[in-house]
Formats: structure tokens, C-alpha cells, sequence
């Protein structure tokens, strides 16, 4: 793979910018001595033909969306309407300074004010703030409401918080951001929170457990009003991770389910694109106890129009800079208005028939721990596969077959865990194909398990070495080596 | 697809979920709308931003400056934005060789020896310094200089008291730079930035020997590091910054890009994705994500940060700014905004009792102080089709009656000097 850094320079490249049309000025004369920089940083200056060669040839070494099944468990790959990105770059949007007067900003912070609504009525929620800008960054903003909530009652000894052993990395790692410990708490045998075991931890110094609801099995926890209820009488609270609202979104509302915080992953449900990683948006919904403390500003409407509201002293205080990532909440508005409450219901009910179908046939094929109906995801284990195959041999083989793998490996209270998601963009078509390929794998693994050891040998590369990439870290470009050779 | 599931209704699909949550449901209100009517709605909305046919002299951390075509055509690559994180390296090479090209790009601007693939902002991006520092120093105070943007202080306060970490300012002097005789000791870190809320470039030099072991920290702006020296050069132990700078649009400040470079010792506090270069079974070069010890997938609790979604499209789109403008091109830029600030300050130093709040050298903003109220003085520019930065924000840093104005190499000499008519007076 060539990098940027691999490409001979050009004489003569440029033309993006105009000449100087003031008085030009020696950065030495008008800077004085020791603030000029004296080393260029080592830049190729390339024509915008070899830029745009490079970076599409990169491109093509990507699987998207746009490629095919993306069934990556709990993160809801599914297909990004264009229209949405057409909108966020609307230039009335995307060339908007956050520090314009509020006057000159109205259709931004209407835009705001009214997602902010509707995702108070999807919630079945009080409040909502859109500046957490990823779902772990709306967990650390819930850990951080929860502190102040405490505080502010006089009860700081209230510092640990109890998750579920099948809870995603980010939750317990948001906890201890926010200065809380963690205590894990085992799953019963239905996959799903055991009533017993968490009484048993329910005292005077839990701040509130994290639930993901449907949890990251894919399974809705039955007992979830009496889990919340009984958090809550023990003087707790109650934060829903919201990875997995696709599963009952337009028929059912976390607050009312007992959530006292609730994270939406725009970048997720409501179908924002990843970006190979982010930017996400991770809007958070609260309880009435809580909505004092949400971030500022707040987004208020008033007869004069929408504004930015600082003024509320009990605030945890801000999380980003500005309000969030205003484009992606474009993006999401956009998709909302087209869908409606049907088409938020057709939503669920396909993500949750699409998860079951492949579910049945696929647990003829491959061990199904927890064999029930599941919501939007359900978790496949490779243990027992023959030949010593193990789950990530049937990854690694799945993009032989042009189809990008699912999340492998979590979550940790399944051994060797296969987590699909399929999402409701995928047709029958779609599926049937997926369910083939892995039931084709699966017979590769009896008569043929070379071809799984091996794979993948159709990618632009095999499998990489993660140990050398962990025992000799190189981060950059070795600029030395490449002037040696 | 029921029947084979065995199911006889959708209703049945749902029946775990208790009754009595299904029985509370409401629904929005929303009707469904046909994707032209939806383009409409949202055209309307986006129409209704005055902002959009003004002439910006904003700045603060956010800066009204070209993005070359070429950027936004490769995000736009669905390719490129529709994938996930790369957890697949395999068919993940896009991302992954981008990735080691920002962080290559972002230490050769800093001038530190490792990066991370971004963080959400700049200001998120100084929280998580502040709580590094703290991590490897554990005193459990963080000094930080005074002249620091407002929307990274916020931030910063909001992280620092959940965290436990006191907060300790540093005054400016009269000049608008940083008053380093008055660093208080036994902290964790310092927290700088260059240029500052004023504008203003900092004086770096000595300030490390200064600090001892804690961590000099650096919020930068990286247009400026197209000309100024690179704060590694000049003993930062982490530079941070906001990249929205490198072809990104401002988009009423988000989806933003935090930059995160630091040293090489201090690898396994690093918060954040990082790709590393190495080969696969043939031995043939190829990248995946590195030090995965440190993620919250792997340590949870013990991670080093929370954070999973990053920037990483944003981060992407700075990497194609940064090979589009080439070293020559970044070069031509900072000296660009140099020349037209300057070329305003000159002007607004001519126009009778106006003068420059600070005098230290600045690189493209500066802090206006007019003879007239600073509120009179924006309406006007306003008036006139000029974006200008409401005085409140300096208020709070102890500025009276002055204007933030910032200059990008967007600004024309013609727009320059009508704006300069105006702060004198004109309509």
C-alpha cells in the first residue's frame, strides 16, 4: 500500500490559492525572532490528479454500506440515504460559524430545537441534549449527570456502578471516566440480568447500574420494570445504553421502561453514516429528576425565536464545544421527516424479522447459545466448529466472499461469539445470500478447513500481525528508512 | 418471512417486551414525507441561516477557510464514509492507510512523535491531555493559562471535576500573553494555548525547563504551524488542536476534529485509535489498528479513555486538505492569513482612537478596540454584511469593550477595506 508519503513530488503544483493581493509580509519582520518555523513539515506537494488517484485507490480497499450485508453486531450497519447527505451539505448548514448572532442562525437552531422534540417523544422522555457527539461520549455525559444528581442530594458516597457482564466496552470504561468503580454482575441463564443477583449488590453505595436494552445478546430483558424499580427504590438510577434502539423504536419508549438516561446513536438508529469510525452523534434523553442538569446551552424557543440558553446554574456544564455535531443531527432530522411514526414502525418490525429469520435458519447450521426469540441481533457461537475452526476463521472466510464479517467475540459471556445484525435495509435477497455463505463455510470447515485457516486470500491483504504491530509500534512514517532504501 | 419464523403476527415478534410498556407507546405525530418533500423542508431550513450570504470575520477556534473541491469529492467516496471502524483490517486498508497518513501529517505539524486517529474536538481533545497529564503525574492539580478559549475551558472544567482534578489559573499580562512568572507548583500539567483567545502567539521558550516534570501541554491551531514553529520544537509534551482548519466545514461547530499528538514514552496513556503499520501473511505491508491494550474494547475500566467513535471521516478529510496544499501550499496559506490580518490591523490602528488591545505578535486574529462601544461598532459591521463576534465572550476573559476579528485567506483586500470604512463609521 502506498502512502501519501511514497509519491514523488511535483514542480510546479498549486493554483488553490490567489496571490497576495495586500502587502506581503516576511513572517520573520512581522513575528520578530524564534516563533518562524525553520523545519517545513515533510509534505509531499502533489498535483490534485495524483491526490484524487490516491485516495480513490484507498477508497477501493474499503467495504461500505453501499458494498453489501454490513451484520455487524450492536452497530446497526444499515444503508445511509443520500438525500440526508445532500442536506448536511445544504451551504446554508455546512458554512455556518457556531458563533453567529442567534438571529442570522434561526434555521440551525430551529432544526435543533425540533429534533430535540422529536427524540423526547421517541424517548417518552423529559429532556434531551444533542451535544454528546458519539454513544460513548452520551455514556460519560450520563455518568456525569448521575454525579451531579448525587451530589447535589448530599449523597456522594455513591460511587459505584453495576453493569451487566454482557455490557459493551464503553460503558464500564465511561463509569470510570467519570470517577466511578464498577461492579459487573453475572447474567442468569436466559442471557439475561439475574433479579437476584442484583438485589443483592442494591445498597446505599450504588449510583445506578447501565443496562443496554435489548441487551447485547439481542435479547429484551422481560423483567426490565422490575429491574429499574428495583434500582430505583434502592435510591438509584438507571442509565440505558441506546446501541440498541433499532430493536423497538416506533413501539416502545425507554422512559417508559423506568430509564432515568438514555443514549440515542444517531450514527446508528437513525441512520447517519459511520465515516470509517465517526463522527457519530450520541443525544441524550433524561428523566425528570435529571433535566436540571443537562449541558448548556439549551436550545430555547421563545416569541423572538430560538436562541442559546446558558443559563442554568444546576448544568453539568459543556461536553464539546459548541452544540454537538450540528451535520450528523442534520442528517438525522432528515431521515426522521422522511420516515414518520410508520415508517419508524416498519423500522422495528424489520429489523426484528430479518434478525429472527436468519436466526432460524442459521442455528441448523451454527450453535445458538440462547435459543429464543431475539430482537434486532442475535449471537452465534463457533465453539465446536471442526478441525479447531475458530470464529474468526469464519470471519476471515466470509470476506473471501465479498461479504464484510459480523462483530466476533462479544459479547465476552459467549465463547467464540458470531453477533449479527442484519438491520431492515436488507431484503430476503440479501439475507438468503448471507445464511448460504455461512452455511457454505460451515461445510468448508468439515471437508476444507485450509480455505477458512487461510483466509482471507481474496482481500488486498491476508490476515495482518498483530503481534508485531503491538511489540514494534511504527505510528508513522518511517521517513528515515524511506530515504535509506 | 413470518411463516418462517413461526410466527403468526409482527406482534408476536414483540411479545417480550412487557405489556404495559407497549400499552404507554405515543407515537410523534410525524406524517411519512416523499424524499422531495423532505429536501424542500430542509432546503427551506438551511435558506433561512442569514449567516450565509455575510462576510465572516469570526474566529475563536473556527475559521471560515477554503476547502479545496478535491476534499469534500473523496469523503464523499461511500467508500470511505459508509464503513465502519476498522475493526477488519483486511478490508479495512482505506481507512487504515489514511489513518497512518493523518497521524504521520499531524506529528510532522506538531512536531511530537506520536499521534492518535482524532478525538471528537479540540476541546474534548484538551480534556483528555489534561486527564493524561494527571494519569502519569497524580497530583491531582492542572495549571492552565487563563487566555484559554472559552469553549475548550468549558470543556475542560466539565472533565477536571468529575475527574477530581483541580484547576489552577494562570493570568495574562498586559501584553496578552501568558504570565509564566506565576505558574503555580505541584501540578500535573500546563495547559497553553498558541495562539491564544486573543489571537495572540505565545512565548514557548523555556517554559519545559520551567514546568520540570509536568506535562507542557499545547492547544494549537494547525493553519498557523504552516508557519509558526511546531510546538514539539519547542518542548510541548502533548499538542492538541482543533483541525476543523484543514478543509473541514464549520458546520455551526460539529462534526469537528480533535488532534492528539504526544511522545513516544507516553504510548500506553495515549487515549484513543491508533493504526500502526505491519505486514500481513505473505509479509507484505499492510495496517491495523495498534496498541489496542490501551481501548476501552479490551481494558474497559481500565482503559485510557472511553472514547471509540472518533472523527475519523473529518480526520480523513484533513489528510486530503494536508496532500491537496502540499508543505508549499500550507506555507502559502498561513503567510496568506498573516498578510490580510495584518493588513486589517494596520488599517484599524489608522482609523481615529481605534487601537489593537494586545500588542504581542498575532498570527491571523487579533482583539479590536475601538473608540466607540464594541456593541455599536459589531452592528454596524453587521449592517454592512459582516459576521463579527459578539463582545460578551471577551467580557468574560476580563477584555472590556473590544472585538475579536479574525482573517482568513478567504478575505479579499476589497472586502477588507470596506470592512475597515465601516468600523470607521461608514453605513
Amino acid at each position: 500500500m502506498k502512502t501519501l508519503f511514497d509519491h514523488a513530488a511535483r514542480e510546479g503544483v498549486g493554483g488553490l490559492f490567489p496571490t497576495c493581493d495586500v502587502p506581503a509580509k516576511a513572517p520573520a519582520d512581522v513575528l520578530g525572532p524564534g516563533l518562524v518555523r525553520t523545519n517545513a513539515p515533510r509534505i509531499p506537494n502533489l498535483s490534485e490528479g495524483d491526490v484524487a488517484r490516491h485516495y480513490t485507490a484507498l477508497s477501493k480497499l474499503n467495504y461500505g454500506v453501499d458494498d453489501g450485508i454490513y451484520p455487524l453486531g450492536s452497530c446497526t450497519m444499515k444503508y445511509n440515504p443520500k438525500l440526508n447527505e445532500d442536506a448536511a451539505r445544504l451551504p446554508g448548514f455546512a458554512t455556518l460559524h457556531p458563533r453567529v448572532d442567534e438571529a442570522l442562525a434561526q434555521g440551525s437552531l430551529g432544526l435543533l430545537f425540533e429534533l430535540t422534540e422529536i427524540l423526547k417523544s421517541i424517548s417518552g422522555m423529559p429532556g434531551v441534549t444533542l451535544q454528546p457527539v458519539a454513544g460513548a461520549h452520551g455514556e460519560l455525559l450520563g455518568m456525569f449527570l448521575f454525579k451531579r444528581y448525587f451530589e447535589t442530594r448530599g449523597e456522594p458516597g455513591r460511587t459505584r456502578i453495576l453493569l451487566p457482564d454482557s455490557a459493551h466496552g464503553t460503558n464500564p470504561a465511561s463509569a470510570a471516566v467519570a470517577g466511578f468503580s464498577v461492579t459487573e454482575i453475572r447474567s442468569n441463564d436466559r442471557g439475561t440480568v439475574d433479579l437476584d443477583v442484583l438485589r443483592a449488590e442494591l445498597d446505599s453505595t450504588v449510583a445506578g447500574v447501565m443496562l443496554t436494552v435489548p441487551n447485547t445478546l439481542g435479547i429484551f430483558e422481560e423483567n426490565i420494570l422490575e429491574v429499574t424499580r428495583a434500582v430505583h427504590d434502592a435510591g438509584g438510577l438507571c442509565y440505558f445504553d441506546g446501541a440498541n434502539l433499532n430493536s423497538f423504536i416506533g413501539r416502545a419508549r425507554p422512559g417508559d421502561m423506568g430509564a432515568d438516561v438514555f443514549h440515542f446513536n444517531l450514527h446508528k438508529t437513525l441512520s447517519t453514516p459511520h465515516g470509517g469510525g465517526g463522527p457519530g452523534a450520541g443525544a441524550v434523553a433524561v428523566s425528570a429528576p435529571l433535566v436540571d442538569f443537562l449541558p448548556v446551552p439549551w436550545i430555547a424557543r421563545t416569541r423572538e425565536g430560538y436562541r442559546l440558553d446558558w443559563e442554568h446554574a444546576a448544568s453539568v456544564g459543556s461536553i464539546h464545544g459548541f452544540y454537538g455535531n450540528f451535520l450528523v443531527a442534520v442528517r438525522a432530522y432528515t431521515y426522521l421527516l422522511q420516515l414518520g411514526d410508520a415508517g419508524l414502525r416498519a423500522v422495528s418490525e424489520n429489523a426484528v424479522l430479518n434478525a429472527n429469520y436468519l436466526q432460524e435458519r442459521l442455528k441448523k447450521t451454527y450453535r445458538l447459545p440462547y435459543d429464543r426469540l431475539c430482537k434486532h441481533e442475535f449471537v452465534l457461537s463457533g465453539e465446536g466448529l471442526p478441525n479447531h475452526i475458530s470464529t474468526l476463521d469464519v470471519a476471515k472466510r466470509l470476506i473471501d466472499y465479498g461479504v464484510h464479517p459480523p462483530t466476533v467475540y462479544f459479547p465476552l459471556i459467549v465463547h467464540e461469539a458470531l453477533m449479527i445484525e442484519p438491520t431492515e435495509t436488507e431484503g430476503r435477497e440479501s439475507l438468503d445470500r448471507f445464511a448460504e455463505i455461512l452455511e457454505t463455510i460451515a461445510r468448508e470447515a468439515r471437508e476444507q478447513p485450509e480455505l477458512l485457516r487461510d483466509a482471507p486470500t481474496s482481500a488486498p491483504v491476508r490476515r495482518l500481525d498483530q503481534t508485531q504491530a503491538a511489540r514494534n509500534p511504527v505510528l508513522t512514517y518511517p521517513f528515515a528508512e524511506a530515504r535509506a532504501s | 418471512m413470518l411463516d418462517a419464523v413461526g410466527r403468526r403476527d409482527v406482534e408476536e415478534l414483540f411479545s417480550d417486551i412487557p405489556s404495559e410498556v407497549l400499552a404507554r407507546f405515543e407515537p410523534t405525530g410525524l406524517e411519512p414525507k416523499s424524499e422531495l418533500e423532505v429536501q424542500d423542508a430542509v432546503r427551506r431550513a438551511a435558506d433561512s441561516n442569514r449567516a450565509m450570504d455575510m462576510v465572516s470575520l469570526l474566529g475563536g477556534g473556527i475559521y471560515d477557510h477554503y476547502s479545496p473541491s478535491i476534499v469534500g469529492h473523496i469523503v464523499g467516496r461511500s467508500e470511505f464514509y459508509t464503513a465502519y471502524t476498522p475493526y477488519q483490517p483486511e478490508i479495512s486498508q482505506g481507512t487504515l492507510t489514511a489513518m497512518f497518513e493523518f497521524q504521520t501529517l499531524v506529528c510532522e505539524l506538531t512536531g511530537m512523535q506520536i499521534s492518535n486517529a482524532s478525538m471528537y474536538d479540540g476541546a474534548t481533545a484538551l480534556a483528555e491531555a489534561a486527564l493524561m497529564a494527571d494519569r502519569l503525574r497524580k497530583r491531582r492539580r492542572v495549571a492552565v493559562a487563563a487566555n484559554l478559549l472559552p469553549q475548550f475551558r468549558r470543556v475542560l472544567q466539565t472533565y477536571a471535576w468529575a475527574a477530581g482534578i483541580e484547576l489552577v489559573e494562570v493570568p495574562y499580562d498586559a501584553s496578552g500573553r501568558g504570565a509564566w512568572d506565576q505558574i503555580p507548583g505541584n501540578v500535573s500539567g500546563l495547559i497553553v494555548q498558541s495562539p491564544n483567545a486573543f489571537g495572540v502567539i505565545e512565548s514557548l521558550d523555556g517554559l519545559k525547563a520551567q514546568l520540570g516534570d509536568a506535562l507542557l501541554i499545547v492547544a494549537t491551531y494547525p493553519i498557523a504551524l504552516g508557519l509558526l514553529e511546531s510546538p514539539g520544537a519547542l518542548g510541548a509534551d502533548v499538542v492538541v488542536g482543533e483541525g476543523q482548519c484543514l478543509g473541514l466545514p464549520m458546520g455551526f461547530g460539529g462534526p469537528l476534529l480533535g488532534l492528539f499528538a504526544t511522545k513516544m514514552e507516553y504510548l500506553r496513556q495515549l487515549p484513543g485509535r491508533v493504526a500502526g503499520r505491519t505486514v500481513d501473511a505473505d509479509g507484505k505491508t499492510g495496517y491495523t489498528m495498534a496498541a489496542q491494550t490501551r481501548e476501552q474494547h479490551i481494558r474497559r475500566e481500565r482503559a485510557t479513555s472511553n472514547i471509540c467513535t472518533n472523527s475519523a471521516l473529518c480526520a480523513l478529510a484533513a489528510t486530503v486538505y494536508l496532500a491537496s496544499v502540499g508543505a508549499a501550499g500550507l506555507r502559502h496559506v498561513a503567510e496568506l492569513n498573516l498578510a490580510k490580518a495584518h493588513y486589517l490591523a494596520e488599517g484599524v490602528r489608522r482609523i481615529k482612537g481605534f487601537r489593537l488591545a494586545f500588542d504581542a505578535p498575532f498570527f491571523n486574529e487579533f482583539i479590536v478596540r475601538p473608540t466607540e462601544p464594541a456593541r455599536v461598532v459589531r452592528a454596524r459591521l453587521e449592517d454592512a454584511g459582516f459576521l463579527v463576534e459578539d463582545p460578551a465572550e471577551l467580557e468574560a476573559l476580563g477584555v472590556e469593550n473590544a472585538l475579536r476579528v479574525a482573517v482568513t485567506e478567504r478575505r479579499s483586500r476589497g472586502e477588507l477595506d470596506r470592512a475597515l470604512a465601516v468600523m470607521g463609521g461608514a453605513k
